[in-house]
């Protein structure tokens, strides 16, 4: 059934004549299929945002209602209590660290696909091994080192980074620096040596070759590598909880509205919604490069 | 900077500067340009890692801080011969990653074979599939257990209740609790493996499939002789990267089943939490990271010569 669909490029002339209305047919079935089954997939997303406009009793109900009077009383409450904190925590450590992110990895991409020093495979791979190391490996000490006493063998005392933004900011930093360098990487290969080459006859410095033809060059890869170093560092839990649980980020603003048997579905969908919101509408834009940024450059 | 003054000469006389002084120039510009990052990474992955293999070997429990001794490896062998709840999680953290991996797999690849051709709707439809991937995982990991998995007021038990009347669904999360972690963590992978596995079908050339076409071959021919095999390398990155990514997810299991009930959803990275911040266990804690790295270099070994080869530097 599936041959008579055309891929995009026209179907052969005797095909054409021979299989024309049931290959309309097959390709509305092809569009129905796909359409449920995206439908499928979004569908907790859309019920988690219906919920947060239900009543508490509605949230509860069976069969689900997808069609019911909307109501803000979830969202007032939500906005009752202090969310700004949180969110502006999120957004500080999310901008700053992706800052950094961008002043360190820009540099060393540029230099990894341009202006290679020595073992600068080494170094690549380096750098992308520290992104897959898994988080249980340096959490325990990372613990010991944020904490005010720290270990007493060590220092003498701790970096008293706990409960602290800097401590977060560090971290989502150095976990989105393998990928933005790896991502940036890929971008800067692609420009033409000759436009390099023809730079530097005229004179150019480093300065002025990163500042005027470089960077304008890869202004979407910066954005794309921007707008995913954000996404990680926003939708990052663990670190948050463990490192900097009382007053932090925009996923423990959420899980103040978990209690133990979940009798609050509305405000806690309200506010799942507030946290993935933003994101969402962000990741929304770069959906190709998303895949670039965790493939490390090697889909694109 | 300095250094790069060297290429603002006259045109005439670059042409007779020597060549090796100008590729050592840019040699040594790179590699200041390297360092701040590299220094950087070493700091705070490589030292605290240094750090988790000296506190391995070390009894330390922060409740008890004055007993701190170093004990060799007693942590491992404990760990490994006495500690029931870390034999479990070895075998919780395989079926995890290789169940969550290949199901995610073969959703994406679904997914990635729907949206491939032309039809009405095509980008929002992409559009639909990507967005579990840009949930938050702590978000997504409650909207699943709350609203769709919940035995009373979940959505899945309802739809199953329709479709086959008088049969209740599972309890997800008390009677197929890791199949239930699963899912959520498949529901946001999928979207990963398409974009992967779609970048993989864009890059056949249309010939080969109308070659293909003319030869007789039938839908389901064409996807297993053309698709497949032309996929193959796109599919082993995907499973590389859905190891290494999927193995670090511990927000569905924190949010939704604390690693319970009992151990049946505690896996390795799991497990280090729980020592570490529940029992304070900072040598144990340590050891167990220590391991997960090491079962970890396998599979980054190989994903880093996968890559090696694909980027073809």
């Amino acid at each position: 059934m599936a041959t008579v669909l055309s891929r995009g490029g026209a179907p052969l002339g005797w095909r054409r004549k021979n299989s024309g209305s049931s290959q309309e047919r097959a390709s509305v079935l092809w569009a129905i299929v796909a359409w449920i089954v995206g439908l499928v997939a979004f569908f907790p997303v859309l019920y988690m945002f219906l919920t947060g406009f239900k009543t508490e009793g509605a949230a509860v109900t069976l069969p689900p209602r997808l069609i019911f009077w909307p109501t803000f009383e979830n969202y007032q409450e939500v906005f009752g209590i202090n969310f700004v904190p949180y969110f502006r925590n999120s957004i500080i450590t999310s901008l700053v660290s992706t800052l950094l992110v961008m002043i360190l990895a820009v540099p060393c991409a540029y230099a990894l696909a341009l202006r290679r020093p020595k073992k600068w495979k080494d170094v690549l791979f380096f750098f992308i091994s520290t992104r897959f190391m898994p988080a249980a490996g340096v959490i325990v000490p990372l613990y010991v080192i944020f904490s005010p006493t720290g270990d007493p063998q060590l220092l003498g005392r701790g970096l008293n980074l706990l409960g602290t933004l800097q401590g977060l900011i560090i971290l989502y930093t150095a976990m989105n620096l393998p990928i933005a360098i790896w991502m940036l990487r890929s971008f800067f290969e692609e420009i033409p040596k000759d436009v390099l080459d023809a730079a530097r006859i005229d004179g150019a410095g480093l300065f002025r070759e990163m500042t005027q033809i470089v960077l304008p060059m890869v202004v979407p890869g910066l954005v794309a590598t921007i707008f995913i170093a954000i996404i990680f560092a926003w939708n990052e839990f663990f670190f948050a909880f463990n490192l900097a649980p009382k007053e932090s980020t925009v996923p423990m603003f959420m899980v103040r509205f978990v209690t133990a048997e979940g009798l609050f579905w509305a405000k806690l969908a309200a506010s799942c919604t507030m946290a993935v919101l933003p994101i969402v509408l962000l990741g929304w834009l770069p959906q190709g490069q998303l895949v670039r940024g965790l493939s490390m450059g090697a889909v694109k | 900077m300095a250094i790069a003054q060297s290429s603002s000469q006259p045109l005439k006389r670059t042409h007779q500067a020597p060549t090796t002084r100008r590729q050592l120039t840019d040699q040594q510009v790179g590699r200041l340009l390297v360092m701040p990052a590299l220094i950087f990474a070493i700091l705070v992955t490589q030292a605290p890692f240094i750090l988790t293999i000296w506190y391995s070997l070390q009894r330390w429990n922060l409740n008890r801080p004055e007993r701190r001794a170093f004990v060799g490896i007693d942590n491992y062998v404990y760990l490994l011969t006495q500690d029931a709840s870390t034999r479990a999680a070895v075998a919780n953290t395989v079926v995890f990653v290789v169940g969550a991996v290949v199901a995610s797999m073969a959703l994406g690849l679904l997914y990635a074979e729907l949206v491939n051709r032309r039809f009405p709707g095509r980008g929002i439809v992409r559009t639909l599939l990507i967005t579990p991937f840009l949930i938050m995982p702590a978000a997504a990991a409650l909207t699943w257990k709350n609203q769709m998995l919940n035995p009373n007021y979940g959505v899945v038990d309802w739809v199953i209740d329709v479709i086959f009347p008088g049969n209740p669904g599972p309890s997800w999360l008390e009677g197929l609790p890791m199949v239930s972690v699963i899912a959520v963590v498949v529901w946001r992978w999928a979207p990963f493996m398409m974009l992967i596995l779609l970048a993989g079908m864009q890059s056949i050339s249309e010939e080969v499939r109308e070659a293909a076409r003319v030869d007789g071959a039938t839908g389901w021919r064409e996807f297993r002789d053309i698709t497949l095999p032309h996929l193959y390398r796109f599919m082993q990155l995907g499973g590389l990267l859905g190891t290494v990514f999927i193995v670090q997810e511990i927000d569905p299991i924190f949010m939704m089943t604390q690693g319970g009930p009992g151990d049946a959803t505690t896996t390795l990275p799991y497990r280090v939490y729980e020592l570490a911040r529940q029992s304070f266990d900072v040598g144990r804690g340590a050891a167990l990271g220590v391991i997960v790295v090491l079962m970890s270099i396998v599979v980054i070994t190989l994903l880093v010569r996968l890559l090696d080869r694909m980027l073809e530097i």
